[in-house]
């Protein structure tokens, strides 16, 4: 288990690098040069310090200012060139940090949200929403932390180190091996501290992912809790969770605060070392052992006390980053498994065009005749053939279910003539949704075959075959932004005039005249400004400015009172004259002109036929009707 | 506004306190050892004995380790009184939501309501750890090392008194210009982030109108605007290291020159190598001290846009409270509407409901019919007193509802909602939200008349199966009946059924209703509905429209006198269907 983590943080720490590279080719390998020459450059100056001090070692009891100035006045000049170019590296790099750390999450942003704009619907059906929002709020922000600020403190911390470690070895390999040990402990404590720290601060994020879903369950329930008085015991079952966060929290925060202070301590303690070791070697007068082959003095001592200290420094930065890439990682390997999801494939070929009749031919045109035809190429003979889009839908024996185990649907059988209205009538969970589902092929069937104006629906390009049908479904979804940008969401190019007629057809106008601001009227968090039945008719219009051959209702009008669907069904009657249309419905009133009605119980149609047959034979759909009636 | 907050602090305050003393005990070890290492080294410098050198170091080891200790126990304090303060404000924040009344929650969405409780409160608790340990940190800090630094360099620490200024001010402006844009960028932030959840939630809508492509132009739009602003105050926050740097360099510059000046020219009296090097020390702790708290400011900024949206939930007021002496017995489930008006909020200008005046009886069976938006739930939900009154009185068993306990009064008055939801948990635990200490057959009793027992029995489980959030794994008309149950175990005097059977068929909402009629004949029954079928065999039926009383009658009076409702009911049965 252990061991199979550890390739998987790995790779997903280089392919974090592989994307930033991917995005910044240019940029990234310039500012990790920055780093590590600014990094380089300011460990520098120990150098100068050790030549500077030799000096002043060398003539302080002399007092001859005159003859040490040259070589003091040198070193400090290289000094001052050293800091300058540091300064510069430092400043260009951070500023290019910044654009590359904001460029990199923008840039993943979008990547993810189109990735997901082409994932299959089954993906937002099995997956909580407020679970693929974290992907774009905690787990961006972990990602912003760690590009930002970890992986440059990281390279900054670990130049330091190499070089501090060369300078060492250079003066007197003697006091490097105490520093070593000291480091050796350092890393150990950071490892058993940090990983405490580390672990808890995963739980962390868990136990507050429970939290948030348990505010968001109550707070959308909050006028049943209401209702209900059941405030007390809605607030101990929050306890229970609040406390466990607390918990994880408290004990998170607790050892990442400890480790800095620990390891300050234990880098203090090693500057002791060092200062005994130093003294013992000034004193007892051992060889030196070094890489400059320079006699062991005071000149070397002090600035060897110095880089112990920066030494142990650098080590408690990294120490303070490993949450924060603990974490970052954590979130990375969540983003790039949103990003790896497999898209909703796609093999069709036939696509939708607009078309005019030339000659009795149909043609291909540019603009907008109300008249649409299939494409359908040929690849044996490289020819291009038009079928009249004229909304005939078939299924044949058709089979499926949402899992492999589960078949929901069984041997659905349907023809839909071109301007004919289809009802489904039956229980929740009969299937009605399911099977409008899979002729709009958001899943696709498992056996058996749906035909569009005679053309199989897998040879259909989605998008085009979307296009073809309008839907409107029972929970309407509208958008932020005024009332007549979600009309026009159904046809981008449709002028005020055309979502104005849109929405009369859809018996909305009058209630929109009657809004603050007419169609200007701002909507927001999914038309919460409006009464439920409001927002069915307002998507109502916006499906039909889209104009579109064949029409879904799923329980399009179920909040609307029956009057004002009467009005709507004329709209909608008149709107598709010609039109293929299914509908979905609770109320029978709705769906009893329809052409024919199926009714669906577990997954089969058990009868079919127009309402007039369907009571004729005093079936399902007879008691159903009745059943209203049974009380006169 | 942040006293408000304070109020949560409670039982942490002593780790609140004591995190700071131990912080300053740590800061003055911290000072304490540069001064000691800067003795050491001039004592190796003059070539002291070994034994000089064990006792510095052994005096070293024990104020590292005091130094560690305290920094430990600082840690510890610090994390618990912040995570403390955190879960303490959790807790009052959703204690202070359990408060609201509708009216409240009506002003706040869903989302908002989350974020406040998660993402700002986090942003509070690492403000108030960075305040409780780096606020009184920095500037001790800063104070023993001026003070360290002038005891070891004398003149040279003057040096500082002309850098802090220059890095002070620096800081300053670089945060003044900051912020601004900072709150700015989070709001859009906000912004970018609905608009992503709007597009998850509309997935159906988005995919079957195919404007893939065009949501994810205006994604990009929206995301670059954000990362600009972002990139723009990041890259003028990204002033900051490298003014630290330039302060601390010429600090070094000016030690190493003019300090190598001193020595020498001194011949080591004004200032010796062990001082020299301690000084370099010193400035490192100035100048990181003086970062640090302008950080501390950026973080404190950032968090203010927090507590300020966390202390609008605790200022709110609920809009309703229950009466001093309040009435905790409702005498029966009769209803009066005195010439009631009523309006949402009190800048709404147009009323709700418009001189109510109908009084129906204990035991009455009454049903609502009226078009999309004409105020039927407003009308039912004056009586539970989910909403006061505008104006007029609305009474329940003959007295006003201001006068009852609300408790009390909505445990007699159960409101089956339109939007209703039922809580992930077994189908017993979400039955028992209606009555605590309901035995398994009185569970069983009240599906039964709701006609949901038929449907529970054939889970697997039964009543035991696990209803998942938002009940999901039911169907809308599942749904319904188990939460008409949930109203039902209540035995309340008054039951409301705010269009709660639109998806139940007509055969079953029959049957519920003739339960009703047999079983809890004595409950006044109030039933809205789009369905005739469902109001028809009321006792009376109330005709609204538009805010108003239209007509109240029986089913055969209304179909003979009443244009609206021969409308509804012709759209129901069309003619020649009659005869079915």
């Amino acid at each position: 288990m252990h061991n199979q983590k550890k390739p998987k943080k790995q790779r997903t720490l280089l392919r974090i690098f592989k994307t930033v590279f991917q995005f910044y080719p240019v940029a990234l390998p310039a500012v990790l040069i920055c780093i590590v020459f600014s990094a380089v450059v300011s460990s520098m100056p120990s150098i100068f310090m050790q030549n500077i001090i030799a000096e002043v070692e060398k003539t302080w009891q002399t007092g001859d200012w005159a003859s040490a100035s040259g070589t003091i006045l040198f070193y400090v000049g290289l000094l001052v060139v050293f800091y300058v170019l540091a300064l510069i590296s430092a400043f260009t790099f951070t500023r290019m940090m910044a654009v590359i750390t904001q460029g990199t999450l923008k840039k993943l942003r979008v990547k993810m949200f189109n990735g997901m704009q082409n994932l299959p619907i089954r993906f937002f059906d099995t997956n909580n929403h407020g679970d693929i929002m974290s992907y774009y709020t905690n787990d961006i922000d972990t990602l912003r932390q760690m590009i930002s600020q970890s992986f440059p403190q990281l390279l900054i911390s670990v130049v330091t180190i190499l070089t501090i470690f060369g300078i060492m070895l250079y003066y007197s390999v003697w006091l490097m091996l105490v520093v070593v040990i000291g480091i050796i402990l350092m890393t150990l404590i950071t490892k058993r501290i940090g990983g405490n720290s580390a672990r808890y601060f995963i739980k962390q994020q868990q136990s507050l992912g429970k939290v948030e879903g348990f505010v968001e369950e109550i707070m959308n329930g909050q006028k049943v809790v209401k209702v209900f008085c059941h405030e007390e015991e809605t607030e101990a079952d929050f306890d229970k969770v609040n406390d466990i966060l607390f918990e994880n929290s408290r004990h998170a925060n607790r050892y990442a605060n400890m480790l800095a202070p620990i390891l300050n301590n234990v880098g203090n303690v090693l500057y002791v070392f060092v200062a005994l070791a130093g003294g013992l070697l000034l004193l007892s007068g051992a060889p030196n052992l070094s890489f400059s082959g320079l006699a062991f003095s005071i000149s070397i001592a002090v600035p060897f006390l110095n880089m112990t200290k920066q030494f142990a420094g650098s080590i408690t930065q990294v120490s303070q980053q490993i949450n924060a890439v603990v974490m970052g990682l954590a979130g990375a390997e969540r983003i790039f498994s949103l990003c790896d999801q497999q898209p909703e494939d796609d093999n069709g070929y036939v696509t939708l065009v607009n078309a005019k009749e030339q000659d009795g031919k149909l043609v291909e045109c540019k603009e907008r005749t109300h008249l649409w035809a299939w494409k359908h190429p040929h690849s044996a003979d490289g020819s291009v053939s038009y079928t009249k889009l004229m909304g005939r839908v078939e299924l044949f024996d058709v089979d499926f279910g949402y899992t492999p185990e589960k078949t929901v649907l069984h041997n659905i059988t349907i023809y839909a003539e071109p301007g004919q209205k289809v009802a489904f009538v039956g229980a929740t969970g009969a299937g009605k949704t399911t099977i409008t589902n899979l002729i709009n092929r958001f899943y696709d069937i498992a056996d058996g075959k749906i035909r569009y104006d005679g053309i199989n629906i897998n040879k259909i390009k989605k998008a085009d075959l979307r296009r073809s049908m309008g839907i409107v479904l029972q929970d309407t979804n509208l958008f932020t932004g005024t009332v007549m940008d979600n009309i026009r969401y159904g046809r981008l190019d449709a002028t005020d005039e055309e979502c104005i007629d849109a929405a009369k057809l859809a018996g909305a106008h009058d209630f929109i005249v009657r809004l603050p601001n007419g169609y200007d009227t701002p909507l927001s968090g999914n038309g919460s400004n409006l009464s439920q039945g409001q927002c069915q008719l307002l998507a109502i219009a916006r499906a039909a400015v889209a104009d579109p051959p064949v029409m879904i209702l799923d329980e399009a009008t179920s909040s609307i009172d029956t009057r004002t669907e009467a009005i709507v069904q004329r709209g909608m009657d008149a709107l598709m004259k010609g039109r293929t249309v299914f509908v979905i419905a609770h109320r029978l009133s709705t769906v009893k002109n329809a052409d024919v009605i199926m009714v669906l119980e577990n997954g089969r149609i058990i009868e079919r036929g127009n309402h007039e047959k369907l009571l004729a034979e005093k079936g399902k759909y007879y008691q159903l009707y009745t059943g209203a009636f049974e009380l006169e | 506004m942040y006293k408000e907050l304070m109020k949560s602090i409670r039982e942490y305050k002593r780790d609140s306190i004591l995190s700071p003393i131990f912080v300053s005990l740590e800061v003055l070890m911290e000072c304490i050892i540069p001064f000691i290492t800067a003795n050491l080294v001039n004592q190796i410098k003059v070539g002291c004995e070994f034994k000089v050198i064990a006792i510095y170091g052994v005096v070293l080891i024990v104020m590292a380790g005091l130094s560690l200790l305290f920094g430990a126990l600082a840690g510890s304090a610090a994390a618990t009184a912040s995570t403390g303060f955190a879960r303490n404000l959790r807790k009052d924040l959703f204690y202070k939501i359990q408060t609201y009344s509708f009216e409240n929650i009506d002003k706040f969405s869903t989302p908002s309501l989350v974020t406040r409780m998660t993402t700002d409160i986090t942003n509070v608790q690492n403000a108030y750890m960075m305040i409780i340990r780096v606020a009184v940190r920095c500037p001790l800090m800063l104070v023993f090392s001026f003070a360290m630094a002038f005891i070891m360099g004398g003149r040279m620490a003057t040096i500082f008194l002309i850098v802090v200024p220059i890095l002070g001010i620096g800081l300053f402006l670089v945060i003044r210009k900051v912020m601004p844009l900072f709150k700015k960028v989070f709001h859009k932030y906000d912004v970018l982030n609905n608009s992503i959840q709007e597009n998850v939630k509309g997935m159906r809508v988005v995919k079957s109108f195919v404007r893939e492509d065009y949501e994810k132009k205006k994604f990009e739009v929206a995301a670059a605007d954000v990362c600009n602003d972002f990139t723009r105050a990041e890259k003028i926050l990204a002033i900051n290291n490298p003014l630290m740097q330039f302060c601390l360099y010429v600090v070094m510059v000016f030690v190493l020159s003019f300090g190598s000046y001193t020595i020498i020219t001194s011949r080591g009296l004004d200032l010796d190598v062990g001082q020299f090097s301690s000084l370099l020390t010193y400035s490192f702790q100035i100048l990181s001290s003086l970062m640090m708290v302008s950080m501390v400011f950026v973080m404190i900024t950032m968090a203010s846009e927090s507590t300020h949206r966390i202390v609008e939930i605790l200022r709110e007021k609920s809009s309703l409270a229950s009466p001093e002496n309040a009435l905790t017995e409702v005498k029966d489930g009769s209803i009066d509407f005195d010439h009631v008006s009523f309006k949402y909020s009190k800048k709404a200008k147009r009323m709700a409901l418009s001189n109510i005046d109908l009084h129906i009886r204990s035991g009455e069976t009454i049903g609502i019919i009226g078009g999309t938006g004409s105020s039927k739930s407003s009308l039912i939900q004056l009586i539970p007193r989910l909403y006061d009154a505008t104006e007029g009185v609305v009474k329940v068993g003959g007295v006003d509802v201001r006068k009852y306990d609300i408790e009390a009064l909505r445990n007699q008055v159960a409101v089956v909602l339109q939007k209703n939801v039922l809580f992930s948990g077994t189908i017993k635990e979400n039955l028992r939200w209606g009555n605590k200490e309901a035995t398994d057959e009185e569970l069983i009793e009240a599906c039964q008349l709701a006609q949901a027992d038929e449907f529970i029995s054939k889970f697997p489980q039964g009543y035991n199966t696990y209803i998942e959030q938002g009940g999901s794994n039911v169907s809308g008309g599942q749904k319904q009946r188990l939460c008409i149950a949930r109203a039902l175990l209540k035995k309340p005097k008054i039951l409301i059924l705010d269009d709660s059977t639109s998806a139940v068929d007509t055969k079953t909402d029959a049957l519920i209703r003739k339960a009703f009629r047999s079983y809890i004949p004595e409950t006044t029954k109030i039933i809205i509905a789009q369905r005739i079928s469902s109001v028809e065999d009321a006792d009376r039926i109330i005709v609204m429209e538009n805010g108003f009383i239209n007509a109240i009658g029986t089913h055969e009076q209304l179909l003979k006198e009443n244009k609206i409702y021969q409308e509804v009911y012709t759209s129901q049965n069309k003619a020649g269907d009659q005869d079915a």
